[in-house]
């Protein structure tokens, strides 16, 4: 069981309030992503779930059971920071008994649990070295054996792949994920990269200054933002808003096209000049200046279009994203 | 780029230095040595000549040698327990947040600036005293004799002063070993259900051993030598019950003005404290490693 309810919950230190009431329905076994620009609010939610933090007014039901007031280790979540946290003077065998140990479980119990989660992990030959001597990778396998052999309703992951180099955070990415199935626990992770959290949530929750901008499941949030916010801020590269006549035309305030649906073909209503085009091969990226104004345009494969060249563009009526006044989607 | 001559050019720099601590360091020490095996008394100093080893036998045969040798061990070893207990403790409160920490943290290290002989003073005289002392005043207002402090635990007396110094010291590395403990580690803890007490046990404390060390090796040097505080408080009485023997070796030189027995004595002293080095360094030096 893993069901997280937060009703109206505020959080302030002292004048600055930094969640505004704030409900949201966490389902058993769900893997929900907490994503939003640094200074958000998602960590300071995650530590208000976790009971490191606590909240100013309203309520944390976790299974049923009001948990507002529960010290942390009550709440029955396990936790993985951003630093691992790992205790420095204790080998990993020990790190991941740590919290067996302080639940006062069997010494049998205690090892079978910890061969179990070191065998999943891939630690096995690890577990008598202390955590100095691991790579950060095996650092993070660690704090997450740590949490696993607890058991708990859920998991709470704060920005567990930041301090990790690019290539291992994409493997790292997909061994959360493929945890997540076997192990089937409800999973709340904080993160500031939307790739990670549109590859891994069932659901995500887009926070901006400690409001949920937008609750939902990755790719609808990528067809249906519900405002200016998620809409810059889910896709990569952003999203093109585009004010004035042109946005008019079509009936709103703001005009919003991804740059993934900007086509270059000579019949396309719109014209301008190429200022910079980043080749990787896959994919070119365009930053054109034309009568709409700034564009970033993405254009599949390679086209062989280069600084200066003036180019027409166009995109089909139904991928453009319509806006009013108050950054609302129509 | 280290090359040959470079090497011996920063070899030859250094050269005076060293030169000069190793003089600093070797002659004494050799003069000691020197002294330690003649019949040097500054009373009768026309007789002089070698007198083999008659010096350290006459220590040994001592009747307050080995009273002083253990008083000496049950100076540095209670001081060290109690700076380091009551340190940890002291630095865990001080750690809290708390308006005015900063005046707090002062006042706390003050001690530390007081000069020994003025500390023992203090304490003797407004403290411990039987009739004007802080401590005679409490028992009399509870009903009691004031305790006699210095006459009847002499050397429990001696070791409360010291300790009394060296808190701040042990304080101040202790809490800044504390303080560069990560509260993410805290927290892990916290949430892996260890209550208060476990969280000190098996997280802070293994953070702290190694300032633990360096308090324990620093305090030790300088508590081995500790005369100032006997010499103002109880003259290494009663009797002989606090003497030590740095206090030993200053009765020989100064009031029986025996060099040759005082230097044998002093050697005794590097001796002994070669060994507990010895001891502390092996027992205690792999905490400083990683």
């Amino acid at each position: 069981m893993g069901q997280i309810t937060l009703s109206s919950v505020t959080k302030s230190f002292g004048e600055v309030n930094v969640i505004p009431p704030l409900d949201l329905q966490i389902n058993d076994g769900e893997f929900v992503v907490f994503v939003g620009p640094s200074g958000c609010g998602k960590s300071t939610l995650l530590r208000l779930i976790a009971g490191l933090e606590d909240i100013s007014s309203g309520q944390i039901i976790i299974d049923g059971t009001d948990a507002t007031h529960a010290p942390p280790a009550q709440r029955g979540l396990a936790m993985v920071f951003q630093s691992y946290a790992l205790y420095p003077h204790m080998t990993v065998r020990k790190n991941i008994a740590f919290p067996l140990k302080m639940a006062k479980v069997p010494q049998a119990e205690q090892d079978r649990k910890v061969e179990n989660a070191a065998r999943i992990l891939n630690l096995g030959s690890y577990l008598d070295r202390r955590p100095g001597q691991l790579s950060g990778g095996q650092r993070q396998r660690v704090a997450i054996g740590r949490a696993i052999v607890r058991e708990p309703a859920a998991f709470l992951f704060d920005e567990p792949l930041s301090n990790l180099d690019a290539a291992l955070r994409v493997t790292m990415r997909q061994e959360i994920s493929e945890l997540h199935q076997s192990l089937k626990t409800t999973m709340i992770y904080v993160t500031h990269d939307q790739v990670e959290a549109m590859t891994m949530a069932d659901k995500i929750v887009v926070l901006n200054a400690g409001r949920i901008e937008q609750v939902g499941a990755p790719l609808e949030l990528y067809t249906k933002p519900r405002n200016l916010f998620v809409a810059g801020f889910i896709g990569s590269p952003k999203m093109n808003f585009i004010t004035g006549p042109e946005a008019q035309k079509h009936g709103c305030h703001t005009l919003g096209i991804r740059p993934e649906h900007i086509e270059v073909s000579a019949e396309g209503p719109w014209s301008g000049t190429i200022g910079l085009a980043e080749h990787l091969g896959s994919d070119t990226f365009l930053k054109v200046s034309s009568d709409l104004g700034e564009l970033t345009v993405r254009v599949p494969g390679e086209r062989g279009l280069h600084h200066g060249q003036t180019i027409r563009m166009g995109a089909p009526a139904d991928k453009l994203y319509r806006f009013d006044q108050n950054g609302l989607a129509l | 780029m280290s090359t040959q001559s470079t090497r011996l050019a920063s070899r030859l720099m250094v050269a005076p230095s060293v030169l000069l601590l190793l003089v600093w360091m070797i002659v004494p020490l050799a003069m000691t040595l020197y002294f330690s095996f003649r019949f040097y008394r500054l009373l009768s100093p026309d007789r002089t000549g070698w007198v083999g080893i008659n010096n350290y036998t006459w220590f040994f045969r001592a009747p307050d040698f080995w009273l002083a040798m253990f008083n000496t061990l049950a100076l540095v070893g209670g001081v060290l327990i109690i700076t380091v207990v009551l340190g940890t403790l002291i630095a865990l409160l001080i750690d809290q947040p708390v308006k005015g920490q900063g005046v707090l943290r002062i006042l706390v290290i003050a001690p530390f600036f007081v000069m020994p002989p003025v500390a023992a003073s203090i304490w003797e005289n407004l403290f411990m005293h039987p009739q004007n002392g802080l401590f005679a005043a409490a028992s009399k207002a509870l009903g009691y004799d004031p305790i006699l402090f210095l006459e009847h635990y002499p050397l429990l007396s001696v070791i409360g002063i010291v300790s009394w110094e060296w808190l701040p010291f042990a304080t101040l590395i202790l809490l800044t070993a504390m303080q560069s403990l990560s509260s993410e580690q805290l927290e892990a803890a916290e949430m892996d259900g260890a209550p208060a007490f476990a969280r000190f046990r098996y997280i802070v404390l293994p953070h702290l051993t190694r300032a633990i060390t360096v308090v324990i090796l620093i305090q030790t040097i300088f508590l081995l030598g500790i005369f100032g505080e006997i010499y103002t408080t109880t003259q290494g009485g009663p009797g002989s019950a606090s003497t030590t023997l740095p206090y030993m070796i200053f009765k020989q030189a100064i009031v029986a003005k025996d060099i040759g027995r005082a230097a044998a004595g002093g050697i005794i002293a590097v001796v002994l404290a070669n060994i507990i080095a010895f001891f502390l360094m092996r027992g205690m030096g792999r905490h400083l490693d990683n």
